[in-house]
């Protein structure tokens, strides 16, 4: 009790003075905050413990260089992932559009797919000599298409890697949205464009930020499908001293300056998201949309989605499933241990909920107590995801073997390297529903008699299922793939389909890796398919 | 409504109570068992994880292996020390194997002698298992190996232009480049990767999507090791149009290089850890090299795969392993010939 006291006064003034910190949100949040800060200790220790010539190595005009195109692609990917995600996902929550929550399932299942499957999918489809050019070469005699590598190949793979993030975080945020506001809207005159554009899209802005976030961060921190495109970014550099130079000095430099570049982009989030107040003052949310009839629009919107969920996720799987036939034919031997897909589901499902419980401490402080604190949380939480894997999984390494060998190389000590990597995902759309969700009601609950515990459990987690159920579904799918900190950290002899699909395609057994790939995406989808199918309408 | 409330909740509790048991199994610990191994492995489990398996069987001892790539992998024994928990490291080339040399205990005598001095840590703190070549992988609906240069520095030409890929970053490229030093000194190696940097040459990430860019005819020619091309021969046929060429005149390009194995200094089963390491130089393992992953043997005298050129007809470059090992060296080079960040 007293070092909770002295917690929560110690939290008091940098909560921006809006009321006590209860104990059992500000202990948590230490806690989760601490084992956030471990990865940063790490590189500064790495960084300058060797002293020397690091600041010469750093500030170089190749650093430079490499610095300017990563944030040109970032900045890119962003876009082109919020102009793709954003009609996707106010389509399949707010219209009569048919199959809708198929169109949600496979649209957040391209998430899943590692990036560097991605990479060889798509040198092998679009590079030269690749099936469209031989496609083409037939019927129109193509003989050479514009080089797919560098800047628009790594933007194209990234895009629709990356664009679920948005779908996920906006659909949350839609169905926060009281109806009231858009039907008033409608009442007074305003045909449905012009409410989406004046009253929707304004209210998708926390949904929208936060999910450009994640896919510009994830951007930053992608080594697979830049490497294969062969579009120099930091995170490459990076690698490259991790990889070849086992440079772990450098890498942990060019790490800490990937940090600063990555608090940059996070203040653009935090800028766009405003003061502004997202919730209605009214208490009638959680009465169901009514769905807009899209009438003769059915057509142009099923196409759409279509070409999306083909390019991004059907195509994929057609040359992976092309590329087993291939093998099978050529007569190569499938050993898939069937472990393997159960360690994987089993280590993304316990990870998804770590995260969730993990996000919910943060989340409450950053939506009811924001102040200085919370922030520096937040910012800690996307930090973990903007790192390239290897940097936080050594850092995990230092410590862990160091000071606490019982735990090195237990589940334990993967699921927190889970949690610090994914934290953000799942606090993004945890919060993003939180903020939605008026004060006032859990204010109401406690002038019944009930506990802020017992309030938040009974009123603000149940209207807030979405959000946790949407941070769940991504951390689980970012967890499916993860490959870098699985390889380190895992328990020795821990084989899941990211480590099988890495051993096989990196040894140049495409065959013997795409079954796996394939297995990945399936095993994906069905507590996907689950989750969605529990959606609230 | 409360129902479905009250379910989701009862849910959430116990993926929570999951979570609680995971912590707690984990913080319990596992004791040491005797006649046990833990190996690190810079191979895939797809290429050694069969012999691994065989030598568990042959010999009772409880093995568990990690397997990661070389360079992770020696990144994380330089950060784990004396801490590791593992016995054995065997790795993919010689340059992740002497960063970590420092953390390992000297093998004797009888196991060093029996391969080549040359495929010896210049420390004997590791041992090669298994020699790969480096060479050219060419186009061969573009090329026939008349048109190749007969060393590297043929391909400084100007005719050369925007047809050669490389992995510069990739371990067995910067073996390739520290032999160059040793061979051709700092000036000419220098000069040799600005030349071929003004040849624009495709940047990869290792040698896998180089072989496969060689033969879509993205790149004529690729610098790689010499196994990957027999791995997509059996995986797509005879048809695949890329073969491999060994340099005629030697030089650099055409050195063999070693995958390899050494014990840590922190390890409390050595005895096991020499055992494995007598096992993969014996007869059966040299020859699964030879049979599986198209490597050459060390140990033996066994002959090479089936379309893999024999030893006797590639002209290596007589160099020891400790020419080979100043990996830093050759990366300041690369860094000052822009090479690599």
């Amino acid at each position: 009790m007293s070092i909770s006291g002295a917690a929560t006064a110690g939290l008091r003034c940098l909560t921006g003075g809006k009321g006590t910190l209860p104990a059992i949100i500000s202990i948590p949040a230490l806690f989760v905050g601490g084992a956030l800060v471990l990865p940063l200790i790490y590189l500064v220790v790495r960084t300058f413990d060797a002293g020397g010539d690091i600041w010469e190595l750093l500030f170089r005009q190749r650093v430079g260089t490499i610095l300017v195109r990563t944030i040109l692609l970032v900045a890119t990917v962003a876009v082109a992932s919020i102009t793709l995600a954003v009609p996707l996902a106010w389509l399949t929550t707010r219209t009569d559009l048919p199959f809708r929550r198929a169109w949600v399932v496979l649209s957040a299942l391209p998430l899943v797919i590692p990036s560097y499957v991605a990479g060889f999918i798509v040198v092998a489809a679009l590079g030269p000599r690749g099936m469209l050019q031989q496609t083409l070469e037939g019927p129109f005699g193509v003989e050479r298409l514009p080089d797919i590598h560098g800047f628009v190949g790594a933007l194209i793979t990234l895009t629709f890697l990356s664009y679920p993030y948005v779908v996920l975080t906006v659909r949350a945020g839609l169905f926060r949205i009281d109806p009231a506001l858009e039907e008033s809207s409608r009442v007074l005159g305003r045909g449905n464009w012009t409410t989406f554009f004046s009253v929707t899209l304004p209210m998708l802005r926390p949904g929208i930020a936060a999910g450009g976030l994640l896919v510009a961060l994830y951007t930053l921190s992608d080594f697979g499908a830049v490497s294969l495109l062969r579009y120099e970014t930091f995170t490459w550099a990076i690698f490259v001293q991790y990889e070849s130079a086992l440079d772990r000095t450098l890498g942990a430099g060019l790490s800490l300056a990937l940090v600063i570049l990555a608090l940059a982009i996070i203040g653009l989030e935090l800028f766009s998201r405003g003061r502004a107040r997202y919730y209605s003052s009214t208490t009638s949310i959680s009465r169901p949309p009514s769905n807009i009839r899209l009438g003769r629009w059915k057509w142009p919107a099923l196409a759409f989605c279509s070409i999306v969920v083909a390019v991004s996720l059907i195509a994929p799987m057609s040359i992976l499933g092309y590329w087993v036939v291939r093998g099978i034919s050529a007569g190569e031997p499938f050993n898939l241990v069937w472990e393997s897909v159960g360690n994987s589901v089993y280590v993304a499902a316990l990870a998804a909920t770590a995260a969730v419980i993990a996000a919910l401490p943060l989340a409450v402080l950053s939506a009811r107590y924001p102040g200085a604190f919370s922030g520096l949380l937040e910012r800690l939480s996307y930090i973990g995801f903007a790192l390239p894997g290897i940097a936080i999984a050594l850092s995990l390494v230092f410590f862990g073997a160091r000071y606490a060998p019982p735990l090195y190389q237990t589940i334990g000590l993967l699921l927190l390297a889970y949690v610090v990597l994914y934290l953000s995902p799942a606090l993004g759309a945890v919060r993003t529903s939180l903020l939605q969700i008026s004060p006032r009601i859990e204010e109401a609950a406690r002038g019944l008699g009930n506990s802020p515990l017992r309030a938040f459990s009974s009123v603000t987690l149940p209207v807030a299922r979405p959000g946790l159920l949407a941070g769940w579904a991504l951390v689980f799918l970012l967890v499916m793939k993860e490959l870098p900190a699985t390889l380190i950290l895992s328990p020795i002899g821990f084989n899941t389909l990211a480590t099988s699909i890495w051993s096989n395609a990196s040894e140049a057994f495409f065959a013997r890796a795409a079954f796996p790939a394939l297995l990945l995406i399936a095993a994906s989808a069905i507590p996907l398919a689950f989750l969605m199918l529990r959606e609230r309408r | 409504m409360p129902t479905r409330t009250n379910k989701g909740i009862h849910i959430w509790g116990v993926l929570a109570l999951m979570l609680a048991a995971v912590f707690l199994s984990a913080c319990g610990g596992s004791t040491e068992e005797t006649g046990s191994l833990t190996i690190y492995s810079g191979r895939s489990d797809t290429l050694v994880g069969p012999l691994i398996d065989r030598f568990k069987d042959d010999t009772g001892i409880e093995v568990s292996v990690k397997y990661a790539g070389t360079p992770q992998l020696a990144a994380t024994l330089l950060e784990e020390g004396s801490n590791t928990p593992a016995d054995v490291f065997f790795a993919q080339d010689p340059g992740g194997l002497s960063a970590v040399s420092e953390f390992m205990s000297p093998l004797n005598e009888e196991t060093l002698n029996k391969v080549p001095r040359w495929a010896v840590s210049p420390v004997d703190a590791w041992v090669g298992v298994s020699g790969r070549a480096r060479t050219v992988v060419y186009n061969t609906d573009q090329l026939t190996p008349v048109d190749l240069p007969d060393d590297l520095t043929g391909f400084v030409h100007p005719e050369w232009k925007g047809r050669i890929g490389w992995a510069p970053t990739n371990a067995s490229f910067q073996t390739m480049v520290t032999a160059m030093r040793s061979m051709w000194g700092e000036e000419k190696t220098i000069q040799w990767l600005k030349d071929i940097q003004a040849n624009n040459p495709k940047v990869y990430p290792k040698n896998t999507p180089i072989v496969s860019a060689t033969a879509s005819g993205e790149i004529d020619v690729g610098l790689v090791n010499h196994y990957y091309l027999h791995r997509f021969l059996a995986e797509q046929g005879n048809s695949f149009s890329a073969r491999n060429y060994h340099p005629t005149a030697g030089g650099p390009g055409a050195i063999i290089m070693v995958s390899g194995v050494g014990i840590l200094e922190s390890s409390d089963n050595k005895i096991n850890a020499q055992r494995f390491i007598e096992y993969l130089l014996s007869e059966d393992s040299q020859r699964y090299f030879v049979e599986e992953t198209f490597e050459y043997p060390l140990a033996v005298g066994i002959p090479v795969a089936d379309g893999v050129a024999p030893l006797t007809e590639i002209n290596n470059p007589d160099i020891s392993s400790s020419d080979l090992s100043d990996l830093e060296g050759t990366q300041i080079l690369l860094r000052e010939a822009g090479v690599i960040p």
